[in-house]
């Protein structure tokens, strides 16, 4: 009997679906990702139970290094033009249009006014490796940090969604985080929100139980 | 569309001595293209689900001149919190208003942020003493942590014990100036207890 020969199957796939749906999802999670800009400082953020998002707009947010350094940040390339150019008006800094633009699109700041015409001048990485920016003062007869969170409040138009975030490092002393709290508070703002990083609720402990609750009641 | 058409790579033979020319699939191997694809969206993936920072609310009191505007804290349901150098937390119950509270040795304790035995067991366990305590309504009392942090003290630990607030569901909790009696307190067990 003649051997019956099965017809060879190919073993190559097509792949042009698969690739549709790689370079789909590729191009989704370019678009979604939004790299933020080079910070002039690295804050390691202490972990909470907290699940609330920082949002990414109406934000005023204050970054604090390790050495107590006070940064400050706004979101909003637009509110960010008309933060500078009232600062610029009311304290005669003397920036011009190279400077404010770089604030524009830079993101923290953290110096005096009288070294802000100096360090917007620099770039980002002699910003970074540089060590020019000594921090905004707060102390209590020069007290910049106040100025800027007014100046930052009107510029974002007295916004009732907006957020005044603090952003500190694990190791910066408690000290300098009561002056940044005591200069809100002589704002008379008292909703504030400091940044942390997601860690998981503790079995057993109150939160969780409640959470639990919260989930049964679903 | 599936496969490969194996059969046509005999094209190009020579057929009732007509030579008929090589016809080239059009077909692109793909692999190396669909590789990029997936490594660029691991890439991404990674990148943007990593860093997503999360907010925790604080709301500071005003400051009231005004001896009505306060509100008086019992001093049988309060417990003082102080943050120390070291990450150490030091405690006692109640507001330490008696000049003689610190007679008792027992008075002033020192304890850490460790999950089991610091000092989430003594919230706990001041929770549940003062909530047995009842008002003058009949109510259950509730606790009231008064939280003051000392010069040593890292953002950190002011964190940390913020989130235990939240852990233990405390409702009512406030940060206070820390008083030169707490850190005439703090001084003395640290030395006792050898941190520098």
């Amino acid at each position: 009997m003649p051997k019956v020969k099965m017809p060879r199957k190919s073993t190559l796939i097509d792949m042009t679906a698969m690739c549709d749906v790689a370079f789909l999802l590729l191009t989704f999670f370019m678009l979604a990702t939004k790299f933020k800009p080079d910070e002039p400082v690295a804050v390691v953020t202490p972990s909470s139970i907290n699940t609330q998002l920082l949002p990414d707009a109406d934000v005023i947010l204050l970054t604090v290094d390790k050495d107590g350094r006070v940064f400050f940040s706004m979101d909003g390339q637009p509110k960010r033009k008309q933060l500078i150019e009232d600062l610029n008006t009311n304290f005669k800094l003397g920036l011009e249009e190279k400077e404010i633009k770089s604030f524009m699109i830079g993101s923290s700041v953290g110096t005096d006014f009288k070294n802000l015409k100096q360090v917007l001048n620099l770039t980002a990485d002699q910003r970074k490796n540089g060590n020019v920016e000594k921090g905004i003062p707060m102390d209590s007869t020069n007290n910049e940090l106040a100025i800027w969170i007014e100046y930052a409040r009107a510029a974002q138009g007295n916004n009732n969604k907006l957020k005044y975030c603090i952003k500190a490092d694990n190791e910066t002393p408690y000290p300098v985080i009561k002056r940044v709290l005591d200069t809100f508070k002589e704002k008379k703002i008292q909703k504030l929100n400091l940044v942390t990083n997601l860690e998981s609720k503790p079995a057993g402990s109150a939160a969780a139980l409640y959470e639990e609750q919260q989930q049964d009641k679903h | 569309m599936a496969e490969m058409d194996t059969s046509s790579s005999g094209g190009g033979k020579k057929k009732h001595g007509v030579t008929k020319s090589k016809k080239l699939s059009t077909r692109v191997d793909m692999t190396p293209m669909v590789d990029l694809g997936f490594l660029l969206i691991t890439f991404f993936m990674l990148t943007t689900t990593m860093s997503k920072p999360k907010t925790m609310d604080l709301i500071m009191p005003k400051d009231t001149e005004k001896e009505e505007e306060q509100n008086k804290v019992k001093e049988s349901t309060a417990l003082t919190i102080l943050l120390g150098k070291k990450d150490q937390v030091y405690y006692y119950a109640g507001l330490a208003q008696d000049p003689n509270a610190s007679s008792n040795p027992d008075f002033f304790k020192a304890t850490t942020f460790a999950n089991t035995g610091g000092i989430r067991d003594i919230i706990i366990q001041k929770r549940d003493e003062v909530a047995r305590l009842r008002n003058h309504k009949g109510e259950p009392e509730d606790v009231v942590v008064i939280i003051k942090a000392d010069d040593g003290a890292t953002y950190e630990n002011f964190v940390d014990l913020l989130d235990e607030m939240a852990i233990n569901r405390i409702q009512r909790y406030a940060t206070v100036d820390i008083s030169d009696q707490d850190k005439q307190w703090i001084k003395a067990t640290e030395t006792s207890n050898g941190i520098q």
